[in-house]
């Protein structure tokens, strides 16, 4: 399916997709609820057939939080950008994608753990990187750590 | 009265901390084994040892900087490393890198995979009891290790590329030294098959273990050598081909047996491969500059740019995100050791410990590059 | 030079010297003194020398030179270990077994000294001539596992149980199959005492004369005495790269030089019963009836030929070691129970029948 196909593809299931222009990959944004909704459709379709999810990101912007999917197509070779819009900075939560693509499992723990965004029905979360009795979430821009603090 | 004389007989599950000082798993990784006997029942691998926050390092640092942090991730293929940061600033800068840039990244970037591959080859045989591997491996790997000296004075972390080309141009030996490696490596690689590649005791060790089927390698993200064995054809330099892959012509290694065997068999023909490409570019090099000019402030546009590369473990994404700035606002590192060890847990279970460290083998993971 | 080919003129005038002056109680005790402290002489110089050649073998095997700075051609070295070994500090896990943690390496020790006890080393040199010396040297040399298996219980850490484990597991499994090859050639001595082994291969070597089964025998012991030494291809008690250094983790020091040792001197013990039995101990090596070539082999004298054998029957396990990846744990146990075992008792029957019918030479 080309750009143009999924286009209408994602927006038919989820109306209030935004869609970005004029970027590398095809780029939806869609709110935090919303997501694992077109993400299952994106995997199950067989049209779509999403079936790598090989990039999620965390990204902390000063009013809300995002989780960034990249997903590939092994079959069609077309690729998608899903970008779930988590509107609370203060109680981050997304539903977990662990049950359509296992590698989330490993993803979302380091993003739960650098971001502190809950993922709802994850398996197993817990801290990964850090300690497990750290406090805070460091990747996030508010992120204040006097000790090891990053001299400019 | 049976009933009760198998409840005494029952075995109990036990935990074994694996590392993070460990031999085998190279570096400081800590498995977590519930074992039953030698049985392993599950692996919960423990990361972070040496997490050193590179992307938030990277969120204050400018994009010339950021390229020397990337060697520090997967220091075996630290110059692919380098040349997905440099080609995503590249990308953002919409800037056309001379054709004498693509061409020596593509070599050198094909020596690293070698380099790797060949350490890779001996540890795996010291991780199986065959010590002598190891030191066949370095032998062979120490040549190109010099080739980097002599080039860019780096043996290791060689930080040889920067946004819009090289640091310098090849050193005037460069090619002769590449040529006499290639011809003294073709010799020395069917010695490796010799070693181990036929021997009994290894195919016993590898064949049918730890298999991961097609389905499982794509819903974990496991790429590279590893994926590749698996038959998920992921080769990035074939789907996305970068530098100059589009110019030669070479095989995406696939098998589909998806064990330690053909894993270990899928990065013995990756090295051929390897050497066929340096041999079709290294007579080849154009001539033209080694780099195109660039701002000493780099500040890509705002917007997002995702660049992958295959390094000699996989599939390695850099995801800028930029505002505009001098440094990127987010930067993200998908690293293919990160999604490899997902899998483990799903690979060893049932195996015996002896099995688990082939498996980690095959896996071929950099802990660095883990944790980042 | 006479005693160089007949020990028995040294012993005996030693024995003579002694008697002149001491009561025979006396004497007795002296004599047994100076055999132990030959033995640990022995051992000392074994290790010495082994842990060398095994860097030296290992070095060539692996393209480089090994160990050259102490000492001409690095031959201090081992020497300067066994220093730095003796002044480390013996450490010992907080809740390990404290009796049996120190007892292990002893008890390790005190088996391969019982066992070289009734090894022939030239003629006329020998402890003890026991007239059942194969099943002497085959009991006290399985009594090693009991030390392994103490070290690995009372370390506490289950790296050292694990491999303790499979270590039991695989000396019972390959003792079996190390008796059984051993007999195959007691089949055709009709002797279990060592020296008449020896003698009765004065015209020749076990392995020539009985041809193939002797040969399948040699190759089962081969393979089953290296098992039975936990050394590589079959060094899963140790595993280093699965359990660290498996059933000697915690140890360090002067206990683990005792392991250490305890493996060469089991090495050097295991060689020397497969040369005696299958290359004929300290006889020289004889064709036929081409006497000027039997009169220079007679010219060596027999401590040269049985070292000589050793060295030999060494430097093959060595060349194992540095070769072969490791097995794992049921495929060495598959490889007892499923194929060497039934090819020894197979191999058994057919030289009794060769016996039996006089095939043999």
């Amino acid at each position: 399916m080309d750009n143009e196909a999924l286009k209408e593809f994602i927006l038919q299931r989820v109306p209030e997709a935004e869609l970005a222009q004029g970027t590398q990959y095809l780029q939806v944004v869609v709110p935090a609820e919303k997501a694992y909704t077109l993400l299952s459709e994106l995997k199950s379709n067989p049209q779509t057939s999403f079936d790598y999810l090989f990039c999620v990101t965390g990204v902390d912007w000063p009013q809300h939080m995002e989780v960034v999917y990249h997903l590939k197509s092994t079959t069609f070779n077309h690729m998608v950008v899903v970008k779930g819009k988590i509107s609370s900075r203060e109680k981050p939560e997304i539903e977990t994608v662990c049950k359509l693509w296992r590698t989330a499992e490993f993803h979302e723990r380091e993003i739960f753990d650098l971001y502190g965004i809950v993922f709802k029905n994850h398996p197993d979360l817990r801290r990964l990187l850090l300690t497990d009795d750290w406090v805070g979430y460091p990747m996030r821009k508010d992120y204040d750590d006097p000790v090891n603090m990053i001299a400019y | 009265m049976e009933e009760t004389v198998y409840k005494e007989l029952e075995s109990e599950e036990y935990f074994i901390n694996m590392g993070p000082q460990h031999p085998s798993t190279h570096g400081v990784l800590r498995l977590v084994l519930s074992l039953d006997g030698e049985i392993i029942r599950k692996v919960e691998p423990h990361i972070g040892y040496i997490h050193r926050s590179i992307e938030k390092m990277c969120e204050h640092d400018s994009y010339q900087q950021i390229v020397h942090l990337t060697d520090r991730m997967d220091y075996l293929s630290c110059h692919i490393n380098n040349e997905a940061v440099c080609l995503g600033v590249e990308m953002g800068l919409q800037l056309e890198v001379p054709e004498r840039v693509k061409v020596i990244r593509t070599i050198i970037g094909e020596l690293t995979r070698l380099s790797s591959h060949q350490l890779w080859w001996g540890v795996m045989g010291m991780d199986l009891g065959a010590i002598t591997t190891f030191l066949y491996g370095f032998r062979d790997r120490e040549l190109i290790t010099d080739i980097f000296e002599e080039t860019c004075g780096a043996r290791l972390t060689m930080n040889y590329n920067i946004p819009g080309g090289l640091m310098f141009d090849i050193h005037p030996n460069f090619q002769k030294r590449t040529k006499d490696f290639i011809t003294y490596f073709k010799k020395k690689l069917p010695e490796y098959d010799d070693l181990l590649s036929n021997n009994v005791i290894f195919r016993e060790r590898t064949l049918g273990i730890g298999n991961l089927s097609k389905e499982d390698a794509i819903s974990f993200g496991v790429t590279g050598p590893t994926g590749r064995a698996s038959g998920f054809s992921c080769d990035v330099r074939k789907h996305h081909p970068y530098s100059a892959y589009n110019k030669v012509e070479f095989k995406e290694i696939l098998r589909t047996e998806g064990d330690c065997y053909a894993r270990y068999q899928c990065r013995i023909d990756e090295m051929w491969e390897s050497l066929s490409i340096i041999e079709q570019l290294i007579d080849n090099i154009p001539e033209g500059p080694y780099k195109a000019p660039t701002k000493a402030v780099i500040k890509l546009p705002k917007g997002e740019f995702y660049q992958k590369v295959e390094t000699a473990r996989g599939e390695f994404g850099v995801y800028i995100i930029s505002e505009g700035q001098k440094s990127p606002y987010r930067l993200k590192f998908r690293s293919p050791g990160f999604s490899n060890l997902s899998a483990l847990n799903h690979m060893a279970q049932g195996c015996k410990i002896a099995d688990l460290v082939a498996i980690m083998s095959t896996l071929d993971l950099v802990i660095p590059d883990i944790d980042r | 030079m006479k005693w160089l080919y007949d020990f028995s003129y040294l012993t005996h005038a030693i024995h003579k010297g002694l008697s002149e002056r001491f009561e025979p109680g006396t004497v007795v005790i002296l004599e047994m003194v100076m055999v132990g402290v030959a033995f640990m002489l022995l051992f000392a110089v074994l290790g010495l020398v082994l842990v060398y050649a095994e860097r030296k073998v290992s070095a060539v095997i692996q393209q480089r030179l090994g160990p050259m700075r102490v000492g001409k051609w690095g031959t201090a070295q081992t020497l300067a270990d066994v220093v730095k070994l003796l002044l480390k500090e013996p450490l010992i896990n907080k809740d390990a077994d404290r009796f049996l943690f120190n007892l292990a390496p002893f008890v390790i020790m005190i088996a391969a000294f019982m066992a070289i006890a009734a090894l022939p080393f030239a003629k006329g040199l020998h402890a003890i001539d026991f007239d059942i010396g194969i099943l002497y040297i085959a009991a006290v040399s399985s009594l090693g596992v009991i030390g392994i298996l103490l070290a690995g219980w009372s370390s506490n850490n289950k790296y050292s149980l694990i491999g303790a484990m499979r270590s039991g597991a695989q000396i019972i499994s390959y003792e079996l199959s190390v008796a059984l090859s051993l007999l195959t050639i007691v089949v055709l001595t009709g002797s279990l005492q060592l020296s008449v082994i020896v003698e009765s291969q004065a015209d020749g070597w076990w392995i020539f004369k009985g041809h193939i089964p002797a040969m399948i025998a040699f190759l089962i012991f081969l393979i089953a005495s290296t098992a039975e030494t936990n050394r590589g291809p079959f060094d899963l008690a140790e595993a280093e790269s699965e359990l660290t250094a498996g059933f000697h983790t915690e140890y360090s020091g002067l206990k683990f030089a005792f392991f250490f040792l305890a493996e060469f001197a089991n090495m050097f013990i295991v060689a020397g019963i497969g040369a005696t039995v299958f290359l004929g101990g300290w006889m020289p090596f004889h064709i036929g009836t081409w006497e000027g070539f039997n009169a220079v082999m007679d010219f060596i004298p027999p401590i040269v030929w049985f070292f000589g054998k050793v060295g030999f029957m060494i430097f093959l396990m060595m060349w194992f070691r540095w070769t072969f990846p490791r097995l794992r744990i049921d495929q060495l146990l598959t490889l007892e129970w499923k194929y060497l075992l039934p090819i020894n008792l197979m191999n058994i029957v057919l030289m009794a029948f060769l016996s039996l019918m006089g095939w043999h030479f």
